[in-house]
C-alpha cells in the first residue's frame, strides 16, 4: 500500500477515535446534567456554566488548531488533528514528534514520506502520554479519598487546602510569564498582556459592583481572555516600535 | 451520603471503561498504520525517541494526576485526561466554572459544574478544531496572519493574567510567598519555562506550607 500521511484510511481512523472521545465527553455532559437536576441544583446556573465554558474555550481551542497547522507540513492533517484533540497539548505532541522524527534519523522540517518513520513517531507521540490514563483508573479514588479525609478532619482546612492546591498552580504559571524578561523589552510582552488581562477582568468586576451587573460575572474570564489577547496585538507593535 | 457514594463509585466504574477504552484506541492508531502499510518501525529507534521525551513526560503525567484529580473531580479527571490540554484550557475552565457557581470542588454541586464545564469544553474544541480541518483552506490565512501571531503567543498570560486575580485576591496571604518565589525563579533560570508542569506541585507545597502556619496561627 502507498503510504500518505493524508490518505483516506488515516483520515477513517483517527475520525473513528475522535468520535469516540466526543461520544466520551457527551455521556459524562449527560450524566452531569442529570446529577444536578437530582439534586435540585438550579437549571439556569448549570445552562450559565455550559455558556460560559463554551464561549471561554473558543480562542484556546483556535490555538490548539494552529498547532494542527504547524505539525501538518511534517505529518500531514490526520495524526496531528487526532494528537491535539485528545490528551496532551501542543507542548508535549510537538517535542515528542521532533523527538522520534531526530530519533529515527528523520526530521520534522521535511514532509515525512517513510512510513516507517511515520510510524514510529506515530508510537512515541501515543506512548510518551500513557501516564493519565493508566493512572487516574488506579490512584483517581485513592487520592479522593485522602482529600475527603483531610476535610473530614478540618472542613476549613480541607478548604484552604485546596486553594493552596490551585494557587499553586497558578502561581507557577504566573511565574511562566517572566521567563523571557532576561530578552529585553520585546520579553516583557507577556507580562504587559497578563497585567492588561488582569485589568480587565478587575474593570470586570468594578462594573459588576457599580452596574449591579450580575451577568458580566460569568463572561468576565472569556472576555479577560480574549481582551488581553487582542491587547496583546498593539502591545507588541508599540514594543517594537519604541525599539525601532 | 450513601447516594453520593454510589453516584461517585458509578462514575469511577463508567469512568475506568472509558478511559481504558480511548487507551487502548490510541494505542491501536499506531499499530493500524503500522499493520495496513506493514511499516514496522525499528524498534531501537522507537525506544530511543521514547527515552527522550519519557523522562520529562512521565514524570509531568504522574504530578498532573495527582495535583489535578483533587481540583477536577471524579467525572472532570476521567473526561479532562482524555481529552488532554488541561493546564491551558481544562483545569482554569473548571476551576472557573466553580468559582462562579459559587460551589467547591468535591462536593456533589462541584462535582457537577466541573464535569460539565470539561465536557462543554472539550465538546467545543472537538468541533472548531474538526471543523478548522475542514475549512482549512480559507481559515489558514487568517489564523497564520502576521497582525494575530502575538494574540495566540500571549495566550497562556491573557488566561492567567485574569484567573491570577480571581484566585490571588482571594487568599492572597497564601498566594504571596509561591508568586514571589516563582516569578524570582523563572527570572533567575529562565530555561526552566519547560519543566512547568513539575514546578506547579512545588508551589503547591509552598501555598499549602504557608498556609498550614497562617492557620495554625489563626490568620486565615
Amino acid at each position: 500500500m502507498e503510504f500518505n500521511s493524508n490518505s483516506a484510511f488515516m483520515y477513517v481512523v483517527v475520525t473513528v477515535v475522535i468520535a469516540f472521545v466526543l461520544l466520551q465527553s457527551v455521556v459524562f455532559f449527560v450524566k452531569a446534567w442529570k446529577r444536578g437536576k437530582e439534586l435540585g441544583m438550579d437549571t439556569q446556573a448549570l445552562k450559565k456554566t455550559i455558556g460560559a465554558s463554551a464561549i471561554f474555550t473558543i480562542a484556546p481551542a483556535f490555538a490548539i488548531l494552529l498547532g494542527v497547522i504547524a505539525l501538518s507540513n511534517a505529518l500531514g492533517f490526520p495524526l496531528p488533528w487526532l494528537r491535539l484533540s485528545v490528551i496532551g497539548s501542543l507542548t508535549y505532541e510537538a517535542t515528542a514528534a521532533a523527538a522520534a522524527a531526530t530519533a529515527v534519523g528523520s526530521s520534522l522540517s521535511e514532509h515525512i514520506t517513510d512510513p516507517k518513520v511515520f510510524a514510529a513517531i506515530a508510537w512515541v507521540m501515543a506512548l510518551g502520554i500513557i501516564p493519565g490514563l493508566v493512572l487516574v483508573p488506579i490512584f483517581g479514588k485513592k487520592i479522593e479519598k485522602g482529600i475527603s479525609n483531610i476535610k473530614s478532619k478540618d472542613s476549613k482546612w480541607g478548604k484552604i487546602f485546596l486553594s493552596g492546591l490551585f494557587l499553586g498552580m497558578i502561581s507557577a504559571f504566573l511565574g511562566l510569564v517572566f521567563a523571557h524578561v532576561h530578552e529585553g523589552l520585546t520579553g516583557w510582552i507577556p507580562v504587559f498582556v497578563m497585567f492588561a488581562s488582569a485589568a480587565l477582568m478587575m474593570i470586570c468586576g468594578l462594573i459588576r459592583k457599580l452596574f449591579n451587573a450580575k451577568w458580566i460575572e460569568d463572561y468576565a474570564l472569556p472576555i479577560s481572555l480574549l481582551g488581553g489577547m487582542a491587547l496583546s496585538i498593539p502591545i507588541t507593535t508599540l514594543v517594537q516600535n519604541i525599539l525601532g | 451520603m450513601k447516594q453520593e457514594m454510589s453516584y461517585r463509585d458509578s462514575i469511577h466504574k463508567t469512568g475506568r471503561i472509558w478511559i481504558l477504552s480511548a487507551l487502548a484506541m490510541l494505542l491501536a492508531v499506531p499499530a493500524a498504520i503500522c499493520i495496513y502499510y506493514s511499516a514496522w518501525p525499528p524498534i531501537g529507534g522507537v525506544l530511543k525517541g521514547l527515552l527522550s521525551i519519557v523522562p520529562i513526560f512521565w514524570t509531568v503525567g504522574v504530578i498532573e494526576v495527582f495535583t489535578y484529580v483533587p481540583m477536577l473531580g471524579t467525572g472532570g479527571s476521567y473526561l479532562g485526561f482524555v481529552t488532554g490540554n488541561l493546564a491551558n484550557l481544562k483545569v482554569p475552565c473548571a476551576l472557573n466554572s466553580m468559582d462562579r457557581a459559587g460551589v467547591q470542588p468535591g462536593t456533589d454541586e462541584g462535582e457537577v459544574i466541573s464535569t460539565l464545564a470539561i465536557a462543554t469544553s472539550s465538546i467545543v474544541t472537538t468541533l472548531i478544531i474538526a471543523l478548522g480541518v475542514l475549512l482549512l483552506s480559507q481559515i489558514t490565512p487568517v489564523l497564520e496572519s502576521p497582525t494575530l501571531q502575538p494574540a495566540f503567543e500571549n495566550i497562556l498570560p491573557a488566561l492567567f493574567g485574569a484567573l491570577g486575580v480571581v484566585f490571588v485576591s482571594k487568599d492572597w496571604k497564601i498566594a504571596v510567598a509561591p508568586l514571589l518565589f516563582m516569578v524570582t525563579l523563572f527570572l533567575l533560570v529562565p530555561s526552566l519555562s519547560s519543566a512547568v508542569g513539575i514546578l506547579v506541585p512545588v508551589g503547591a507545597l509552598i501555598a499549602i506550607g504557608v498556609a498550614r502556619v497562617l492557620y495554625k496561627k489563626g490568620m486565615l
